[in-house]
This record gives structure tokens, C-alpha cells and sequence, in this order.
């Protein structure tokens, strides 16, 4: 591996042996793929046809004017084929898979979304596909399980550490390492090994571009601020690279808050004081650990952005300010999401609705003049156990009972 | 030297073997007896596993030892006092297995002064390639400890040659794809592939994942200088106690 992917003292690729030359392979794919612009006319093509891009910037005059300050724009990522913003990502690594010969994927996730994704790919590309999965999300977020099932994918819930996102990880590498020949790995976020940070942040930078452009159309200037929900960092890293070069654009990465500071509490890596510099799942980056090194148990509402460590390109924008990052806490989070559904009719995942609660927090100090974006990496309806849960839904509740009865009698 | 060890001892005996346990599981007193039994029992070196929480290159068996060990509360401090009290008691030689983070964060430099003063002899670090170790492999040299890398049947011949120059005491050549614990086919194959280990690196060879049966001692026998049991250990250990390790061992090397 010729450049092993650093951004500033984070990033690396701390690899088992045995995948060397699976990761040579790698990146010497990815290289070709960014030097020849008809990959990316290709990709751009197929994310058109097969997932409706490019997605749009849904001004919210609703919620605009109920805070008084900044225009509030929102980028559509919901409405990507599969509901989210991982269909970006995960169809650029489909059309490489393919240009590497392989004929099998596997992938992590946590929120179901990446592993909807992966599945359809599989299934539109006809490659065989397993996707693993915290027991701890497999519970949580069971409507994207039945979907994997139905598109062919056999679906692993991992039953080791903390079951859940970072644990999936672990157990997908764990296949990787014995079946790299015919495989591919398909990471779904900008986190892991280099290349992978990059690739994804590359493929997910169709976010960014689209949305300066956008914008500029629509209103002539660009945003004050761009607001993004940060668990690996895929789709905040998407957001945000379309406006690295405009310095007066702030950005915004919102982590999840939990149910406030403190380890175990929350998934806030550098929003919080909790974390520290670390090497875990083949990168380093800030990761929720202990003295020791072990890595701790994190909390969020959103099973998307509970996880121990953030993209190492993150990390490094966080040192150098070039991104401020934020929590959301779980109640907040909720009540965003409400208000959202109430105002605009719009039904963004509980992993955006951090990147809402946040800009609603600050948006009412802005100008009317000002514009903000915020990115709606996906929609809630893989959330609707969860969403009816919180919100205590009597009606769903008996809905619920009722079904489980005629299931018990059938 | 770690080298000059194995040399001398392969003088004696043509198949040397390495076992593997994980400190603090089930618990540090039982680490200590399985030790004891080992040496007892003719083990000619061991790694001792630190335990972390993502032990990402292995499988099953290894893994729930590794979580069993923190849930029981397995400090990296608790490890290093177990260890030093494993190299002043015992006359065969020590390694540390473990995952890299465990000496980021307590600070490399720190940690392998910390090895050589507890008389560790060498690592393996199986999350960390050479192009990543550059901090961990100077201060491996400065006090004389073998950093121990790892052929795989994936290694190029030019790989092999660099890790065999990043490498001292000797090479943990694996039998097979994939993570420890598994069974591995001692085929016709896996001899091709060890002479190609050997053509690549001057030092002593280790064969490890899957070793588990005297059988699979006779395989390795000539074409291997050390073979390495890990897994099969703590699965012996589940089943029979710690006094089912001493057999065990005895019945590896045909009874001898
Ligand atoms: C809708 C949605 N948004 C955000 C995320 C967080 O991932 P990332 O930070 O990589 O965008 C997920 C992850 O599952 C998701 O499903």
C-alpha cells in the first residue's frame, strides 16, 4: 500500500497481515475508479436511474418561520432508493466489486440502512451478500432485517461485546480475512483501514456537490452553516465537501448525545471530553475508551450513530476547526423529529434528526437573510418501533397487541 | 537471544511447541496453573495474550477469552504483574500477544521498556504492520526484544522478504486463511507453501491456527521448527480443568 491514508495524525491502515494484498487490490482499484472520469460518469448515471438522483434542497418555510431566523433548507437524502444516504456509498463499491471480479459482499450495520442498501445492490448486481448486525440493533430496527431477508442477504446478528454496531465491524472483518478471494467488504462508513475512509467520503461527496449547487441556484448565496448527523461520518463528510473551499461556510457535525456526558452515556467522541486518541478496528482516530484502551459501551437512540469511533478525516477537521462539533441529546432528538413531521411533513431518521435538533438550537440567532442546510441522511420509518416507543403511542400500542394475538392464534 | 534459544533447543528436539493462553481467563490465578502445567509438560516457549476488547483477528474461542477476561476484570496492569511474576518463576522464554492499542495507549516506548524490565522476550501485534510500527520496532531494537511478524499463504515471496528483515527470534508462519480456532487441512499445499516460507526468511519458523493433534504434529514435523497450539488449549481447558492441560500436552509431543 503506497499511501496509507493519513489526515494529519488520524486515519492509517492497521491491518492483519493476511489482507495485505486484498487492501493493494483495494486501493489500487479505487485509484483507477477516481482517474477515469467515465467511472464517475457511470456511477453518476446509475445513481440517477436505479436511486432518483440528484436528490433535492426542500426549503422549509414552515420551520423557518416558527424559529424567526435563517432560511431553513434540507437536503433530501431520504429520498434515495432504500430511504438513506448509504445508497451513495454503497453502489460506488458495487460497481467496483464488479470491476474486481468478486462476486460476494459482505457489510456491518446498525441501523439496517447500510445493510437495505448492500442488499439491494447485491441483488440488482447478483452477487451473494451477508450482512452482520448487533443482536442489539437486530432488535431495534427488525423492519430493515425483514427486508435484507426478503432481497436474498442472510442477515448474522452478532452476539459478542456490546452487540452492536462496532461489534458487526469486528465480525465482518473476521469474514473478510478468510474470504477476501471472492469478497469484497463493503464499509459503510468513512471509518476502517485506508482507503475506505476516502472512498466513502468520495462516493458521498455526490451530497455535497449537488447541494452548493443548489443552493446557489435557489437562493444566490451560500449557506451560513451546514448541519450534519455524525456516526461514522459518511454522509457529514458528503455534506460538508462540497463546502471545503468556501471558508465562510460553517460546518457542523452533531453527534449523539445520549442522555448527556459521561462514558457509557452517550456516542459523542468529539463533541464530549470522554474520548482519546486510539488504534481500533484498523485506524486511529478518537475513540470512547478506558485508560486501558479497551473501548467502552455507548448509548444512543439512534442505533446509526452509536458507535466508538468517528472518521479519522473528521477527526482531523476537528483539530483544526474547520468543523465544530455538537451533541444532541435522545429527548431532544425526539422532539425535533415531532416537530419536523408536524411542520414540513417531512419524517427524517432519528440519526438526522440530530443534525435538526442542533440547527434548531442556533438557527433562531441567525438573520433572515442567512440560509442553512441540514442534511436529512434518511428516513424514519425503519424507526417506527422506536419513534412509537418513545412517544408512548397508545394507538400503535394496541395495534401491536392485536397483531401478536392473531399471530398467536394462527 | 530469542533465536539462539531456538536453535539450541532444536538441537534436542525437532519440533518445538508453543502454547498460547490469555491472562486472567478464566482468571489470573487459573493463567498462572496453566502455565505451570505447560512448562511442567515440556512447552518449549508461550504467548501470553493481554486481553482486549476487539480482538479482531480472532475467532471464537479466543474472542469469548478475551471478553470473559475483561468482564471479569482483567486490567493491562494485572497482565504485566502476572507476567513478571511468569518470567521470574519459569526458565523457557515469554512472548506478549496482543492488539496494538494496548501499548498506544499506555505509550509504546513505555510499554516495551515495561517488557524488557519484566524479562518479556518479544510480540506479536497482529493489527500492527511494519509500515504502521516504525515507533514500536525502534524501541523493540533498543532493548533487545523480538518483534515477531506473521507469512500468511496471501504474502507475496517480497512481502515475506520484508517482514522476515522487520522481524527477530523467528516468523509465526499461519496454516490458512481466516481467524485462530478453526480447522486447518494439513494438505500437500500448506508444504508448499512452508518451503516457500523457508526460501524467504533465514529465521526459525512457526506454524500456527489449527494445530491441535499429534497427527498434526507428524505434518509439521521437519517442515516447521515450532508449532504453535492455541485455541485447542482453552477448549481442553473448558472441558477437562486445568488439569486436563498436562495430557494434553504430553499427548501433542507422542507421549514424550
Ligand atoms: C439515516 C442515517 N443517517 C446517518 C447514519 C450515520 O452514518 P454516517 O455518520 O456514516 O453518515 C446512519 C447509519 O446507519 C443512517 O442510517
Amino acid at each position: 500500500m503506497q499511501d496509507r491514508g493519513y489526515y494529519d495524525q488520524f486515519g492509517g491502515a492497521f491491518i492483519p497481515e493476511i489482507l495485505v494484498p486484498t487492501f493493494d487490490e483495494l486501493e489500487q482499484a479505487y485509484l483507477e475508479a477516481k482517474a477515469d472520469p467515465a467511472f464517475w460518469q457511470e456511477y453518476k448515471a446509475l445513481m440517477s436511474s436505479y436511486s432518483g438522483r440528484p436528490t433535492p434542497l426542500t426549503r422549509a418555510d414552515n420551520l423557518s418561520s416558527h424559529f424567526g431566523g435563517a432560511q431553513i433548507y434540507v437536503k433530501r437524502e431520504d429520498l434515495n432508493h432504500t430511504g438513506a444516504h448509504k445508497a451513495n456509498n454503497v453502489m460506488g463499491q458495487g460497481l467496483l466489486t464488479r470491476r474486481m471480479g468478486k462476486t460476494r459482499v459482505i457489510a456491518e450495520t446498525g441501523a439496517g440502512q447500510h445493510g437495505v442498501a448492500t442488499a439491494t445492490m447485491a441483488a440488482k448486481f447478483g452477487f451473494d451478500c451477508t450482512i452482520y448486525m448487533g443482536e442489539v440493533d437486530v432488535e431495534r430496527q427488525r423492519p430493515n432485517v425483514f427486508w435484507m431477508e426478503r432481497m436474498g442477504a442472510e442477515v448474522i446478528p452478532v452476539c459478542d461485546g456490546s452487540r452492536i454496531l462496532k461489534d458487526a465491524i469486528n465480525e465482518a472483518f473476521r469474514d473478510w480475512v478468510t474470504n477476501m478471494d471472492n469478497t469484497h467488504y463493503v464499509l459503510g462508513t468513512a471509518c476502517g483501514p485506508y482507503p475506505f475512509p476516502e472512498m466513502v467520503s468520495w462516493f458521498q461527496s455526490i451530497i455535497g456537490t449537488e447541494a452548493r449547487e443548489q443552493v446557489l441556484r435557489e437562493t444566490g448565496k451560500l449557506p451560513r452553516r451546514a448541519y450534519a448527523c455524525v456516526g461514522g461520518g459518511s454522509n457529514a463528510m458528503g455534506l460538508f465537501s462540497g463546502f471545503f473551499d468556501d471558508p465562510e461556510v460553517e460546518l457542523v457535525g452533531v453527534e449523539a448525545g445520549g442522555r448527556g456526558k459521561g462514558i457509557g452515556e452517550h456516542a459523542s467522541r468529539l463533541a464530549y471530553n470522554d474520548a482519546s486518541v486510539g488504534v481500533a478496528q484498523g485506524y486511529k482516530t478518537y475513540f470512547l475508551q478506558d485508560d486501558d484502551g479497551q473501548m467502552q459501551e455507548t448509548h444512543s437512540v439512534s442505533a446509526g450513530l452509536d458507535y466508538v469511533g468517528v472518521s479519522p478525516i473528521l477527526s482531523s477537521l476537528h483539530e483544526s476547526g474547520r468543523v465544530r462539533f455538537e451533541a444532541a441529546t435522545d429527548q431532544e432528538v425526539i422532539d425535533a423529529m415531532s416537530l419536523t413531521v408536524q411542520r414540513e411533513g417531512l419524517i427524517p431518521a432519528l440519526e438526522s434528526s440530530h443534525a435538526f435538533a442542533q440547527a434548531f438550537k442556533e438557527v433562531g440567532d441567525l438573520d433572515p437573510d442567512d440560509v442553512i442546510i441540514i442534511n436529512q441522511s434518511g428516513r424514519a420509518d425503519k424507526d417506527i418501533f422506536t419513534v412509537a416507543d418513545a412517544l408512548k403511542d397508545p394507538k400503535w400500542e394496541e395495534f401491536i397487541i392485536a397483531k401478536a394475538k392473531e399471530y398467536q392464534n394462527a | 537471544m530469542l533465536e539462539s534459544y531456538i536453535r539450541s533447543r532444536r538441537e534436542q528436539k525437532e519440533l518445538l511447541l508453543m502454547t498460547h493462553i490469555v491472562l486472567g481467563y478464566p482468571n489470573f490465578d487459573d493463567s498462572l496453573r496453566m502455565v505451570e502445567a505447560m512448562v511442567e509438560a515440556g512447552v518449549d516457549l508461550m504467548e501470553l495474550q493481554i486481553p482486549f476488547s476487539e480482538p479482531m483477528a480472532d475467532g471464537p474461542v479466543i474472542l469469548k477469552a478475551n471478553s470473559d477476561a475483561l468482564a471479569a476484570g482483567a486490567r493491562v496492569e494485572k497482565s504485566l504483574q502476572i507476567a513478571e511474576k511468569i518470567t521470574a518463576s519459569f526458565d523457557i522464554p515469554f512472548l506478549f500477544m496482543t492488539y496494538y492499542n494496548i501499548l498506544f495507549r499506555n505509550g509504546v516506548d513505555a510499554f516495551v521498556a515495561r517488557m524488557a524490565d519484566i524479562g518479556i522476550r518479544g510480540s506479536i501485534i497482529p493489527d500492527l504492520p511494519p509500515e504502521e510500527g516504525g515507533d514500536y520496532l525502534a524501541a523493540m531494537a533498543r532493548h533487545d526484544l523480538a518483534p515477531i511478524h506473521i507469512f500468511t499463504p496471501n504474502s507475496t515471496d517480497e512481502r515475506m522478504k520484508l517482514l522476515s528483515d522487520k522481524s527477530s527470534g523467528f516468523i509465526y508462519t499461519v496454516a490458512r486463511k481466516g481467524v485462530t480456532g478453526k480447522d486447518t487441512a494439513f494438505s500437500d499445499d500448506l508444504g508448499d507453501y512452508l518451503e516457500r516460507c523457508r526460501n524467504a526468511t533465514s529465521l526459525p519458523l512457526a506454524l500456527g491456527f489449527g494445530v491441535k493433534s499429534n497427527e498434526d504434529f507428524e505434518f509439521i514435523r521437519a517442515k516447521a521448527d515450532i508449532a504453535v497450539v492455541g485455541s485447542e488449549t482453552i477448549r481442553v481447558v473448558e472441558r477437562g480443568g486445568v488439569a486436563a492441560v498436562k495430557p494434553f500436552i504430553r499427548g501433542l509431543q507422542g507421549g514424550a
